[in-house]
């Protein structure tokens, strides 16, 4: 096992402490009022990207009755869980309306099941399958596997829209509307990316093993299974994380095919508040509760494994 | 799951090791090794058959036809592309798409090149890369619903501050002047992180000497960057620019979830438009001639792009 040739986007970090000993001793010697104004405009950016989650937090926790007389404080206004309660049903409606909520059930649990179920098969199906085709471009040899490979790229071309008209006619005539595989399918078996991002990373893996265990006598699946999928681990859930937060974020196709209630998703049932709301007092508190709740699956795998989001991220970049 | 079970086919031990190379099998191994290839593909090979590549036929097809999905497709000719030609909702779509892609990838590019340069030159704080990327992992509905609430006429903080300082209110959703720039620009905060992180690891790919070298002669933090990293970063940036317009031109989610096309047609934007005949009106056969359109925008765009930009070399050798 230590013998094996890391995969490239854990070389970064290497590169990264490298250039840094290098580039502390001319930074210093540089011009210092130009450093300041640059740390500034970072801090800048900063601020813009994290003052709005800020304000959305703020308006969670106000009443959205009090919200309409001081709509600029920056504090809550009127300190409540209330919009929480409203979002998970915890609140009765006198309390909901007492708050100047609609006091119209939110079916909050049952969208985010929904969420989680389809988001789950998502990334299940597609890293598995994807990295099984994966291994056959990057592994084995077959005649015209390349030319296979990049009839599969050129679908990384083809705009989702393009292709949804017609799988929303198909899905329809399989009579899988409003069901989970419905929902589920297009992205279940494969996406060119998938399968481009880890057939990197199986190219690097050295031959030398992969055919000491042939030689074993371990057949092409146990090989697989035994080698190749451990020694990936990192990119595996690297790309399962990315696979995840793509389908927990979904909003067209799950918004074209899985409108009922019963499969309704968190992205649906949120982008239904603006067209479904008077114009009037809507229950924006309430609203900026469901929404921050919605994000909290993602905020919290990005805690987790943040680094290896960037780096996926800065791999493609140099693709 | 099942497709997984049969039996896994073994490799004959090689006779000989030395004599008989893994680059040149014997042809049985050869014949395994293709059928083991053909069921590790099988379910990536149905996935890609029945989602990408019948569907991308079938559009095309549907694209000649008059089809409202109760009765079967009748084929119509060029009937939907005439009737494209002579639409004037079609023409200004395409306008306003046009026209919220300049700003967005305008804006967004500039700023995300100069944040990757303040990054590549200032810190290596894994933090603060997480930070500029955070909106980009929130979904579009999330981030629409949020600036919605804040750009709102009466109760916006942005609407608050603008009183405040003495400016008049703005109806950034509402108005038939600003909708358009305002989506634009909330999606620009949505993707400048990651536009800055692709273009970071552009620079970090470049070669430290040369900046030493340049530094050595004298040259100063803004000749390095228009002189160097610039011409450096253009294979990056082809990919970036790409990518992003790509993305850009299907705009959907931020207008279905605010404005819905209006007001009156201000953001009806491509995509919302096939969403609203194919949807609203069930008229599947226009809509898909308009995808159709879309796509050879998209087309067009990717082929010119990679030429002008020359993607493939870069000028470091």
């Amino acid at each position: 096992m230590t013998a094996v040739v890391q995969p490239a986007a854990s070389s970064t970090p290497a590169h990264d402490r490298h250039t840094q000993r290098r580039a502390t001793p001319a930074a210093r010697r540089r011009f210092r009022p130009g450093r300041v104004l640059a740390w500034a405009a970072l801090f800048l950016v900063i601020l813009v990207t994290i003052a709005p989650f800020v304000w959305m937090l703020r308006t969670a926790l106000s009443n959205n009755r009090s919200l309409f007389t001081d709509p600029t404080s920056p504090l809550p206004v009127d300190l409540t869980f209330g919009p929480f309660e409203r979002v998970l049903g915890t609140a009765t409606t006198a309390e909901a309306q007492a708050e100047g909520g609609s006091g119209a059930s939110i079916r909050f649990w049952a969208y985010l099941r929904n969420s989680l179920i389809v988001s789950v098969l998502i990334t299940v199906g597609q890293v598995f399958f994807s990295a099984m085709a994966a291994y056959a471009f990057a592994r084995l040899r077959w005649p015209g596997r390349d030319k296979v490979f990049f009839v599969f790229l050129t679908a990384l071309m083809v705009p989702p829209v393009f292709t949804m008209l017609p799988n929303f006619t198909l899905i329809k005539s399989l009579g899988l509307l409003n069901t989970y595989p419905g929902i589920v399918a297009p992205f279940f078996f494969m996406t060119p990316f998938a399968i481009f991002f880890l057939r990197q990373f199986f190219l690097g893996i050295s031959r030398e093993i992969e055919e000491a265990a042939m030689i074993d006598g371990a057949g092409y699946f146990r090989t697989y299974l035994r080698i190749i999928v451990p020694m990936s681990r990192a990119p595996l859930i690297t790309l399962a994380i990315l696979t995840f937060i793509n389908a927990w974020n979904e909003y067209f196709w799950p918004q074209l095919v899985g409108q009922d209630e019963s499969v309704r998703v968190l992205t649906v049932a949120l982008g239904a508040f603006v067209s479904a709301t008077p114009q009037t007092g809507p229950d924006w508190a309430g609203l900026m509760a469901a929404a921050l709740v919605a994000a909290i699956p993602t905020i919290l795998l990005f805690l987790a494994f943040g680094r290896k989001i960037i780096n996926s991220i800065q791999f493609t970049g140099m693709k | 799951m099942a497709a997984i079970s049969p039996p896994a086919p073994r490799p004959p031990p090689p006779p000989s090791r030395a004599t008989a190379p893994l680059d040149n099998p014997p042809p049985a191994w050869r014949r395994r090794e293709g059928r083991a290839a053909l069921v590790f593909l099988a379910p990536a090979l149905l996935g890609f058959l029945t989602f990408f590549a019948w569907p991308t036929l079938r559009g095309l097809y549907l694209s000649l036809t008059d089809y409202d999905l109760l009765s079967a497709p009748e084929f119509s000719g060029l009937d939907n592309y005439r009737r494209l030609l002579h639409d004037d909702v079609f023409w200004n779509s395409l306008r306003v798409t046009l026209q919220y892609v300049l700003i967005n990838i305008t804006v967004q590019t500039v700023v995300a090149v100069l944040l990757a340069v303040l990054m590549h030159r200032l810190t290596k704080s894994v933090v603060i890369r997480g930070m500029v990327l955070l909106p980009y992992l929130i979904s579009n509905v999330v981030v629409a619903l949020l600036w919605y609430a804040m750009a709102d006429y009466n109760l916006g903080i942005i609407n608050g501050v603008l009183d405040w300082a003495g400016f008049d209110r703005v109806g950034f959703f509402g108005d038939e002047q600003w909708a358009i720039p305002t989506i634009a620009l909330v999606n620009v905060w949505r993707h400048l992180g990651y536009t800055a992180l692709l273009v970071f690891a552009g620079l970090q790919a470049i070669n430290r000497d040369v900046y030493e070298a340049a530094a050595v002669d004298g040259a100063g933090e803004f000749r390095m960057f228009t002189r160097i990293t610039l011409p450096l970063l253009r294979p990056v940036m082809a990919l970036v620019l790409v990518v992003t317009l790509i993305g850009s031109w299907q705009i959907f989610d931020t207008v279905a979830v605010t404005t819905q096309g209006g007001p009156v047609d201000a953001t009806r934007v491509v995509q919302y438009y096939i969403y609203d005949q194919a949807f609203q009106r069930f008229d599947f056969g226009y809509a898909s001639a308009i995808s159709v359109a879309l796509f050879l925008i998209l087309a067009v765009i990717a082929f010119v792009q990679l030429r002008l930009l020359r993607a493939g070399d870069s000028d470091q050798s």
